[in-house]
């Protein structure tokens, strides 16, 4: 069970020089695995299903192509030379490989090289916000102008299991810069860790593993809320000062739950919930719903966003957005037009797509 | 294997990166330092947009080694709006019924594995109907 030191006290992460957004960008595949075809298959189509469907990747993509075109939305958003970006670094469960960064691809196509760090981020569905805190202290000190942050997955689950109705692809890259040329400024940020068995996958493992009676209250539940209640006290702001709030999305009552419990309306999260239609997209969940209600965000909105990732631990964010949103919005394909652009597809061709067939 | 290739191709693979002439600014794709349309030297790098439409186009299914795990698959020859005419697949295409002088835009795929599945992942451009970017900001539906 988690346990807090009693003599750590919540500290706000800020920033030397004021830090913010200045691009984003969502990526969700085209094809979907409606729960229907899943429950057909295992449970002759009985008993209710979490979601409604999962987005899949087609055959030729992957973290790697599917963080290039996040991160090319997220470039013609801030209109910026890549050659300013000094951090390429992707947050995902689901990188191509094992030894070979995802990120140096994503910065060679982007046109970020060679002056650059580039790293992949490795922990459970919240290294893509941990990338952003990293990004977010890199730009602040005034070491890097601009950072590139990306959480993206293809996330997979055994045939079968629970996890295979949920487990989607998708996610979403931050382009961090000076808050000057934000269109969403990051007032603040708070991380809570702890040691938390809940769900692991070992190195040579094709599908992850989750100790049962960890997943939801010792997990998801405590450091969601300690990680908000955290920064809403610090930052000294009530649930009621945030227009909008996003959290982790593995399934929908998850995130509806957590919202309820640190005090948040179901109108609130409503803009960033996507998991119902495209699944749980792991490193890229909370992120992708963040891009989601930049979408549709007013100069002045404030915006509360909480990551957790198993292992266990949250990174809370607290953004105001800018004037400079209403031009970058439209710059580059929305959140919705990437769920809009939808092939349905039945078992059989999922399991093709996903590799599952073995053929030798 | 051939990382060497795979190498020194990244940049016009990734980003579609080409050339311009600096003597008569054609654009050049593949870039080959010598412009074809005057003839003069020519290795000014070009970012091509990506935007293009569809020239010609085929069905593959009889896939050669290294391509026959996405099989089958149309490949186009793809007029750029730069000028080049360039040979690539096409992706995404479900729905949409592939037609000359159809629209499309480049996106960054895996085209192959060099060799068996412990070879180097191979990615490239391909290129899909092209998505208009709507101008208006509605909620998601839920
Ligand atoms: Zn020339």
């Amino acid at each position: 069970m988690a346990t807090t030191n009693p003599k750590s006290s919540p500290t706000l992460l800020q920033p030397i020089n004021p830090v913010g957004i200045v691009g984003y960008g969502a990526y969700v595949p085209r094809y979907r695995l409606p729960a229907r075809e899943v429950a057909r298959i295992w449970t002759g189509g009985k008993g209710s299903t979490p979601i409604k469907e999962k987005a899949v990747p087609g055959l030729d993509e992957d973290v790697i192509t599917m963080s290039i075109e996040a991160a090319r939305n997220a470039l013609l958003r801030s209109q910026i030379d890549p050659c300013d970006i000094r951090a390429v670094w992707v947050g995902s469960e689901s990188h191509p490989y094992a030894v070979k960064p995802t990120s140096t691809v994503v910065a060679e196509s982007i046109g970020a090289v060679p002056n650059t760090q580039a790293a992949d981020w490795e922990f459970a569905c919240k290294a893509g916000t941990e990338a952003i805190v990293a990004a977010v202290g890199f730009v602040g000190s005034g070491m890097a102008k601009y950072a590139l942050a990306i959480g993206m997955d293809t996330a997979q689950g055994k045939p079968g299991n629970a996890l295979e109705y949920t487990a989607g692809a998708g996610g979403a890259a931050f382009l961090l810069g000076p808050a000057g040329e934000s269109l969403a400024i990051i007032n603040a940020s708070y991380s809570y860790v702890t040691d938390t068995p809940d769900f692991w996958r070992r190195p040579e493992a094709k599908y992850p593993e989750h100790g049962e009676r960890f997943t939801g209250e010792p997990a998801y539940f405590h450091h969601i809320t300690e990680a908000g209640q955290a920064l809403m006290q610090s930052m000294n702001t009530k649930p009621q000062d945030y227009k909008y709030a996003v959290f982790h999305q593995p399934n929908t009552k998850f995130p509806q739950r957590v919202a309820k419990m640190l005090g948040f309306e179901f109108e609130q999260i409503e803009p960033g919930l996507l998991v119902s239609v495209i699944g749980n997209t792991y490193a890229g969940a909370a992120l992708i719903g963040l891009s989601a209600i930049l979408d549709i965000a007013k100069p002045g909105d404030r915006i509360l966003m909480v990551s957790f990732g198993s292992g266990a631990g949250s990174d809370a964010f607290d953004i105001l957005v800018t004037e400079a949103v209403s031009d970058r919005q439209n710059r580059a394909l929305k959140t919705k037009d990437y769920i809009a652009r939808r092939t349905e597809i039945d078992y059989a061709t999922y399991v093709r797509y996903r590799g599952k067939l073995a053929s030798k | 294997m051939e990382i060497a290739r795979h190498w020194r191709l990244k940049k016009q693979r990734y980003g579609l990166v080409g050339e311009v002439c600096p003597h008569c600014e054609a654009k050049i794709f593949p870039p080959r330092d010598i412009c074809p349309s005057c003839g003069q030297e020519a290795r000014d790098l070009y970012q091509f947009s990506g935007r293009g439409e569809v020239y010609s186009y085929t069905t593959i299914y009889q896939a050669p080694s290294g391509f026959d795990e996405t099989a089958p698959y149309t490949v186009a020859l793809v007029k750029l709006d730069e000028g080049p005419i360039i040979t690539a697949q096409l992706t995404d295409l479900e729905d949409d019924k592939v037609e000359i002088g159809m629209p499309v835009e480049m996106v960054t795929r895996k085209l192959r594995t060099d060799g068996d599945e412990r070879g180097l992942l191979v990615y490239g451009y391909k290129f899909r109907p092209f998505q208009n970017i709507p101008q208006k900001n509605e909620a998601l539906p839920h």
